[in-house]
C-alpha cells in the first residue's frame, strides 16, 4: 500500500512516499534520516501525546490540564480520551500529580496546579 | 501615586520573561500587573504540547511552559498584582489601574508593554445572514472547552487554517463533535505544517483552500453554513456555493495585538504589523516605553515571544540606569516578497542585532538579501518561506559600522 505524507520533522516539510509491504517500509522524497525514521514510524506504529482536561469536581466551572506522560499509540487516542470524560478529580491538585494510571500503556499526569 | 522602576502590563509569556531578565540585569524594582486571577495569559487555555522545543529544548504545554516562567518570576519575589486591569498610560508613563481594592497610579520609570492580542471576530468579515447562538472565536471556543468544560458544539465548521482553527479542529473532535471543515480563504494555510497532520490528517477532517464562509443560517442556534470557493481577487464563486448543516462555527480568522493602552500614550503604531514602532530593544517612539510579545507583533512561537521579551525587559533596564543613550538612528525598510521588518529602526552600536520578518507569500528556494543603499550586509538562503513562519537575520555588529540607511530585507526566488 502506497501512502503520500509530509514529513514534520523539521520545516522544509518534504513530500514522502511510503510502501508498506509487511514489516518493512520502503521511503522515497525525504531529505535525510530523520525523515525515513518518522516516516517508517508513521505507517508502522504511529503514536501521539494525548492532552485534555479532567474536570475538578470541588472547584466550579474549573478543569485542570492533563496529559498522557508518555506517547500512546494512535488508534488509542479516542479511548484515552473515553478514559478521561469518566473521572473528575479533587482540588489540590500539582503539576506532576499522576491522576490516572496506565491508560493504554501510559499514565496521565496533571500539567497544571489547582490550588 | 505609587512608585516603581519597572512596571510590566500583562503577565503572560511576554510579561513574565520580560520581568525576570529585567530583575536578572539588576533591576529588583520590577512589578507586572494582569487582569487574571493567575499569571500566564493566553498559554493556560493552550493545553496541547509543542511548546518549548526552540528555547527550553523539550517539549511542553502551555500550563507547563508558563509554569516555567511563573516559577522564576515567583523564585525572585517579583511583586504580581493579579486581577488589576491598566485602564490609562500617559506618555510620562504614569500607569493607572484598577481593582478591588480601588484605583491605583504608579509613576514608572520604565513601561513594558505585553498585552498580547486578541482574535479577530465576526464583525471583521462581513459574512451575510443572522445572528444565531453558535458563532464563536475559535480562541473563546478552546476557553470554554478546556479551561470550563462546556462542549460547545457538536457539528462544527472551521473558518481560517491558522494554527489555533486546527488547534480546535481536533480538539473539539477529541470531545466527540465532528469537524465537517476547516475553510481556508488564501490558497494556502497559515499553520504549521505539524498541525496539519495532527489536528486534520489524524481526523480525517477536509481542508478546502480558497474557500470561505459566504452565508451564515438559523435563527436562535446556528443550523448551517453556505461555502463558497473563491477566486483570486478573494471574491465567492456563484457556481462553487454549497450548505453544510452544523451547530457550531468557529472563527480563527487573523489576531489584533491590543495596543489601546499604547495608542492612549500616543505611541505611533506601524500599520502593517499593528503594533508599536520600536527600536533593536523593543523601545517605542516614546523613550523609556517598551513593547514585547503579541503586543508588538503577532507570533507563531511562544518561544520567540519569551526571547523578545528579554530584549525588552534588557532594554527598560539599560533606559532605567543611563536613559540618555542616544546614538544614531538607522531606518529598515522591507523590500520584494517581505511584509514587514521589525525593529524599524536601529542605533549603531557594538552589538549583534537581529532582524524579523514576514514573507508577503510562501515561497520554495529563497535568497534574502539585506542592503544599505548598493552595499550587501548580509544573504541568507532558505529551502521554504512561508508568511506564518517568521524569519531572523542576524547582522553582526561589525557591519553595521559603517552603513548609512535605510537598511532594506529584501527577497529574491533562486
Amino acid at each position: 500500500m502506497k501512502r503520500d505524507m509530509i514529513c514534520i520533522i523539521c520545516p522544509r516539510g518534504c513530500a514522502m512516499t511510503a510502501e508498506v509491504c509487511g514489516d518493512k517500509v520502503s521511503v522515497t522524497g525525504h531529505s535525510c534520516p530523520r525523515g525515513e525514521e518518522y516516516a517508517v514510524n508513521e505507517c508502522l506504529h504511529p503514536v501521539r501525546t494525548v492532552t485534555a482536561t479532567v474536570r475538578v469536581a470541588n472547584r466550579k466551572d474549573t478543569m485542570v490540564s492533563v496529559k498522557t506522560a508518555s506517547p500512546v499509540a494512535k488508534g488509542d487516542m479516542m479511548q484515552v480520551m473515553a478514559a478521561l470524560r469518566a473521572i473528575t478529580v479533587s482540588a489540590p491538585v500539582s503539576m506532576g500529580d499522576v491522576l490516572l494510571q496506565n491508560v493504554c500503556g501510559a499514565d496521565v499526569i496533571a500539567t497544571e496546579n489547582v490550588y | 501615586m505609587i512608585n516603581h522602576d519597572i512596571v510590566i502590563i500583562g503577565g503572560g509569556p511576554a510579561g513574565m520573561a520580560a520581568a525576570v531578565s529585567a530583575y536578572d540585569a539588576g533591576c529588583k524594582d520590577v512589578v507586572i500587573l494582569d487582569r487574571e486571577p493567575r499569571l500566564g495569559g493566553i498559554l493556560m487555555q493552550c493545553i496541547h504540547n509543542g511548546f518549548g522545543l526552540h528555547k527550553l529544548g523539550r517539549e511542553l504545554t502551555g500550563p507547563e511552559y508558563a509554569a516555567v516562567y511563573a516559577e522564576k518570576v515567583a523564585e525572585r519575589n517579583i511583586k504580581v498584582y493579579t486581577e488589576t486591569m491598566v485602564t490609562d498610560l500617559s506618555p510620562e508613563k504614569i500607569v493607572t489601574a484598577r481593582n478591588r481594592q480601588g484605583i491605583l497610579k504608579i509613576r514608572a520609570k520604565a513601561v513594558i508593554l505585553a498585552m498580547g492580542c486578541r482574535e479577530r471576530s465576526r464583525g471583521a468579515l462581513n459574512i451575510c445572514g443572522s445572528r444565531p447562538a453558535g458563532v464563536y472565536s475559535a480562541g473563546t471556543a478552546q476557553k470554554l472547552v478546556n479551561c470550563m468544560g462546556y462542549q460547545v458544539g457538536k457539528r462544527v465548521v472551521i473558518l481560517g487554517s491558522g494554527d489555533i482553527g486546527l488547534i480546535m479542529a481536533r480538539r473539539m473532535s477529541f470531545e466527540g463533535a465532528k469537524v465537517e471543515a476547516v475553510c481556508e480563504v488564501m490558497p494556502y494555510s497559515g499553520g504549521l505544517t505539524r498541525n496539519i497532520v495532527q489536528c486534520l490528517e489524524d481526523f480525517g477532517i477536509p481542508l478546502y483552500l480558497s474557500t470561505t464562509v459566504v452565508e451564515i443560517h438559523g435563527r436562535k442556534r446556528l443550523e448551517g453554513v453556505t461555502i463558497a470557493q473563491v477566486d483570486e481577487h478573494r471574491k465567492p464563486i456563484e457556481e462553487t456555493k454549497r450548505y453544510i448543516p452544523c451547530d457550531t462555527l468557529l472563527l480563527s480568522v487573523g489576531l489584533i495585538p491590543e495596543n489601546e493602552l499604547t495608542r492612549a500614550a500616543g505611541i505611533p503604531i506601524d500599520p502593517v504589523t499593528n503594533g508599536a514602532l520600536v527600536d533593536e530593544h523593543c523601545q517605542t517612539r516614546i523613550p523609556g516605553i517598551f513593547a514585547c510579545g503579541n503586543v508588538l507583533q503577532v507570533h507563531d512561537l511562544v518561544d520567540y515571544v519569551s526571547e523578545e521579551a528579554e530584549r525588552a525587559g534588557l532594554g527598560a533596564v539599560q533606559y532605567v540606569k543611563d536613559a540618555a543613550a542616544d546614538e544614531e538612528v538607522i531606518r529598515t525598510l522591507p523590500g520584494n516578497g517581505v511584509r514587514y521588518v521589525l525593529p524599524q529602526t536601529i542605533h549603531k552600536g557594538d552589538e549583534d542585532i537581529s532582524l524579523f520578518l514576514r514573507v508577503t507569500q510562501p515561497f520554495k528556494n529563497v535568497k534574502f538579501t539585506v542592503t544599505d543603499g548598493e552595499t550587501v550586509l548580509l544573504t541568507a538562503k532558505r529551502l521554504k518561506a512561508a508568511p506564518g513562519e517568521m524569519e531572523k537575520l542576524t547582522l553582526k555588529a561589525d557591519k553595521l559600522k559603517d552603513v548609512k540607511g535605510p537598511i532594506t530585507v529584501s527577497l529574491e526566488v533562486l
